[in-house]
């Protein structure tokens, strides 16, 4: 949350956000999330829960999934940041591209942090059983889909992934 | 028009990718959180930590004195300003429905109950500004156990009524007395169907944008029911309905929890109208939990006769339902929505059916994905487990001896419900295939014979829903407040494009998609030509929203026939501009031909055009395409399926692993097989969750233990079988399009089929019911129980409701 209250210390940050840097004072107490979402406006991360249990805001930092309800901004100075909004670069990511055509979304309010955390997921593992893909989400909670597309798009994704990579 | 088998290249049918998620894919979206306006406040509400008490102190002044505070209220200061939340449903003409106000005046009743609102120029200062309200408590009694609530003499939640009762609802037709009285066999049983959390994703959010010159209002909220709302706003604010407008953004999932007219909604509104100021409260989890609504909770008694052939001849239901500290929208009728239900699919001589709504100081219940219909599936499809047991019979086989056999239909069954079509011969046969019947109860067999310390269990559920609510005549003769039709508007623009308006309003459903296709056959333009406009009462202005499966069911057929309508209109332009007869013209994928002369044709864009230019058009005729219609249907429809379950118990530790789900859902027709697959996936889970996760835990002073998302165990990717689903398609005769609704099919099936799965697991060494959730300390509790030669609950051999037994053996979890 952002406070308009000047008492608090703040301290200057610089992060690169989707390609973008940006420095910012921010109160010490500031969530990731709420810096991602009020003060850069950044509003494709969601705020799903308040103890890091649901993943809706996982965003990837220096490449890997973080939930960004679990950061303070200030641990995000001089970070790399890219969250749903940028992690197609312009273009849809293979994982973007995958839950579209496995209906992997319903409502779509998991979707961003699910995302991120398959990205995630595919960047340290290229070909992950069904089994890795399951367990590789668990810190996403999704109430729509019952999980069974969302594996299976991230299992295409992986897929395609790979054979763009041979 | 032609029928639909017959049409070329047809869009209904086809697995087409969805619109929606362009947008959701890429962050690009519209949640009412995400909703910023200049010179917004923010609001943080001050929550009640006590589940029941007198408010003897409450003073604001510190939290009016902290920075950036604009503004403090208390109930008190807001009394004149808002009625009552609304309750829309009085199922009884004597029933009590004590006043729910926005904000609590002298006394909370439940944890989470709001006291007092700050509204701040940012959200952090209105949070830090609730620590310097002070309140001072006088702790009441905490009436927290429902079947203790509805004694003679328990403490009351609310200190003017009479009792804890807030109705009660009978129901009987055919001589019960008689069927009891004649079967050889009779199975009586004490169901818990436990207390769970909807848990939409997104939390609830409200943003309120008033216009103090003119006295009008837009409100922004995560909400299901764009216009029950505007309309319940106006009548509880007492804003004339024209000024207010209520717009359902991206909304991130429901499952009922936001069908209700909430007090932050009544309460925003009211401080905008004061403050002149846009104002936005967003839920945090841990509030969304305490003050949005629960579901299930019910204590169930339920008594089945039958002949020793294993023909049922009656069937007795008592339910205890609990109601909360309030009656919110629809709280009172979810229970009696199931009262139709519970003989499901199964022909009967006699049925009796009683409900007692019950306040106890907990968080209101309201509908959850199913909301009535879930609870009466899973009693009516455990006790027919429990009485082929008492039979010894093969479950399945008992069940065919008493569904209503296919040619039977249209059946009118003992609740007074037509069931128009059904094949449950069909669903069952096919589920049965995949699923192995035959071969699984032969490896559960040798397990038994084994002494294997895993058992192998089988479970079925065969059952059947009332969807598509609602014809608005059954509405009224059930007292409900409001009709059951729904509205559609289809526009040609000019350049052919097509706007379709609907009055059903998605969260998550694929409504934009599954419109277009219907929309894209029915008046023959292409699929991307279409956008469907909703959710927002200045662009939508007429309509009953979403819940009850009822959306395409409701809304689609409005907008088949608006469609239909569009091109009738049509047809007399078309006749005009190709100078014939309106006779001699064929309608077929969007273009009018002259019959026997093809060559002489027309599109529906190219009239548009026409239309909209109007230099030539015949005489006396509106200039216009645009067309209109409200579907109000005859009866509900009835999807059914089978479900099968197999489940691995450990006998050792009580550890439940789900080895096999198979269902085969027959929903009629079907528009979208990705979309109506992905609706089964997702209803399986939260049904599944039921069984085998979920529950809502108080401790005795009604204290919410289950408190957030670490407490209240919502299932994961890791939690979730891979399920093996299909379908049969018996199509409605209530319809146009045959379709019959899937949104709640899924989690009504599925509870009873995996506990019952787990029950005939552990049958053998006297196991006739697990709690829910089947935790391993449930499973192990059951077990244990058995194994000391009780029966595994304590059933109440009188059958009568005020002498429901409190002394059962209540392990963890389900109500307390």
């Amino acid at each position: 949350m952002v406070s308009t209250t000047t008492q608090a210390k703040r301290t200057a940050i610089t992060v690169t956000v989707d390609g973008t840097s940006y420095t910012d004072d921010v109160e010490p107490r500031l969530l990731f999330v709420n810096y991602l979402r009020e003060v850069l406006g950044l509003t494709g991360t969601n705020i799903g829960c308040d103890t890091s249990n649901c993943g809706a805001c996982t965003i990837l930092v220096d490449g890997r999934s973080a939930k960004s309800c679990t950061m303070l901004a200030v641990q995000a100075d001089g970070a790399e940041v890219t969250t749903i909004q940028g992690v197609g670069n312009g273009d849809l990511h293979p994982v973007q591209k995958a839950f579209h055509e496995k209906h992997g979304l319903q409502c779509g309010y998991c979707t961003p942090g699910m995302i991120c955390s398959a990205m995630s997921l595919l960047s340290q593992n290229a070909s992950p059983t069904e089994e890795e893909i399951r367990a590789g989400l668990e810190g996403n909670l999704c109430r729509c889909t019952g999980y069974q597309n969302i594996v299976e798009a991230v299992a295409q994704a992986a897929n395609e992934m790979n054979g763009a990579n041979r | 028009m032609t029928a639909i088998e017959d049409r070329p290249e047809t869009q209904i049918g086809k697995a087409t990718l969805r619109k929606e998620d362009a947008r959701l894919i890429t962050g690009q979206t519209r949640w009412t959180d995400n909703i910023t306006l200049p010179g917004m406040l923010h609001a943080a509400i001050l929550r009640s930590p006590m589940a029941h008490a007198k408010i003897t102190n409450l003073d604001v002044s510190g939290a009016k004195d902290s920075a950036n505070v604009i503004e403090v209220y208390t109930g008190a200061d807001l009394a004149d300003d808002y009625g009552a939340l609304p309750c829309a449903w009085p199922v009884t003409p004597d029933m009590v429905n004590p006043p729910h106000m926005a904000l609590a005046v002298d006394e909370v009743n439940y944890v989470g109950d709001a006291v007092a609102v700050v509204l701040a120029r940012d959200k952090a200062s209105a949070v830090d500004a609730l620590e310097a309200i002070d309140v001072d408590y006088e702790p009441l009694e905490a009436v927290v156990d429902m079947a203790a609530a509805a004694k003679d003499g328990a403490a009351r939640v609310h200190e003017d009524t009479q009792s804890n009762i807030s109705y009660v609802w009978p129901f009987s037709n055919g001589d019960v007395d008689a069927a009891f009285d004649q079967a050889e066999h009779v199975v009586q049983r004490r169901f818990i169907n436990q207390r769970l959390i909807p848990m939409a994703i997104e939390p609830r959010s409200v943003v309120v944008e008033p216009q103090a010159a003119s006295g009008e209002l837009t409100l922004y909220s995560s909400t299901q029911i764009p216009h029950i709302l505007r309309l319940m706003l106006a009548l509880t604010v007492g804003i004339p309905e024209q000024k207010i407008r209520v717009v359902a953004p991206d909304v991130g999932g429901g499952f009922g929890s936001k069908l209700n007219v909430y007090a932050e909604e009544v309460l925003l509104t009211a401080i905008a109208m004061r403050l002149g100021r846009p104002i936005k409260w967003t839920a945090t989890r841990s509030e969304d939990i305490q003050a949005t609504i629960h579901g299930r909770d019910q204590i169930q008694d339920i008594s089945i006769a039958a002949d020793a052939d294993g023909r049922i001849r009656g069937l007795k239901v008592k339910l205890l339902a609990d109601m909360g500290a309030y009656l919110q929208l629809v709280t009172p009728g979810v229970p009696i929505l199931g009262a139709l239900m519970f003989p499901a699919i199964y022909k009967m001589d006699a049925y009796e059916f009683e409900c007692t709504g019950v306040f106890t100081n907990k968080t209101p219940t309201d509908a959850y994905r199913g909301a009535g219909r879930p609870e009466a599936t899973f009693a009516i499809e455990r006790i027919v487990d429990e009485l082929a047991a008492e039979l010894d019979m093969d479950p399945m086989e008992l069940r065919k001896r008493n569904w209503i056999a296919h040619e039977e239909f249209p059946y009118d069954t003992i609740t007074g419900l037509t069931y128009d079509s059904g094949n449950y011969e069909a669903a069952t046969a096919k589920a049965m295939d995949l699923f192995d019947y035959d071969g699984l109860r032969q490896e559960q067999q040798q397990r038994r014979d084994s002494g294997d310390s895993v058992q192998l269990g089988i479970g079925i559920s065969t059952f059947t829903e009332m969807c598509g609510l609602a014809p608005s005549r059954v509405l009224g003769s059930l007292d409900y407040g409001a009709g059951g039709w729904e509205a559609a508007t289809v526009r040609v623009l000019p350049s052919g494009k097509v706007e379709v308006v609907t009055g059903s309003s998605p969260h998550g459903q694929g409504h934009v998609t599954a419109w277009s296709q219907i929309a894209a056959d029915y008046l023959g333009v292409p699929f991307d030509d279409i956008d469907v406009l909703h959710g927002d009462t200045k662009i939508s202005p007429m309509g009953l929203d979403t819940y009850g499966s009822r959306s395409l069911v409701v809304g689609g057929i409005a907008l088949k026939r608006a469609c239909d309508k569009v091109v009738e209109k049509a047809k007399t332009f078309a006749a005009h501009m190709l100078e014939a007869s309106e006779d001699d013209l064929d309608f077929e994928a969007g273009t009018f031909s002259v019959k026997g002369d093809k060559e002489k044709s027309t599109t529906i864009q190219d009239i548009a055009l026409a239309v909209f230019a109007g230099h030539d058009y015949p005489e006396g005729v509106e200039l216009d395409l645009t067309s209109n219609m409200v579907f109000d249907p005859e009866n509900f429809s009835f999807p059914h399926g089978t479900h099968l379950c197999a489940t691995e118990v450990d006998t050792e530790t009580g550890w439940v692993s789900i080895r096999k789900y198979v269902c085969v859902d027959d929903i009629g027709n079907v528009i979208n097989p990705m979309i109506v697959e992905g609706q089964v996936h997702g209803g399986l889970a939260q049904g599944i969750a039921q069984a085998m996760w979920e529950g809502v835990e108080f401790d005795d002073d009604g204290n919410l233990l289950t408190s957030s998302l670490i407490d209240y165990t919502l299932p994961t990717a890791v939690d979730m079988p891979t399920f093996i689903t299909d379908r049969t398609e018996t199509p409605a005769t209530s319809n146009d399009l045959g379709v019959k609704g899937v949104g709640e099919a899924g989690t009504i099936a599925s509870t009873p089929a995996v506990v019952n799965a787990v029950v005939d697991a552990l049958r053998p060494r006297g196991v006739t019911d697990v709690l829910m959730p089947m935790t391993p300390k449930n499973v192990w509790a059951a077990m244990a129980a058995a194994d000391a030669g009780q029966q595994t609950r304590v059933t109440d051999p009188t059958g009568a409701g005020a002498a429901i037994a409190d002394d059962a053996a209540r392990p963890e979890g389900g109500q307390q």
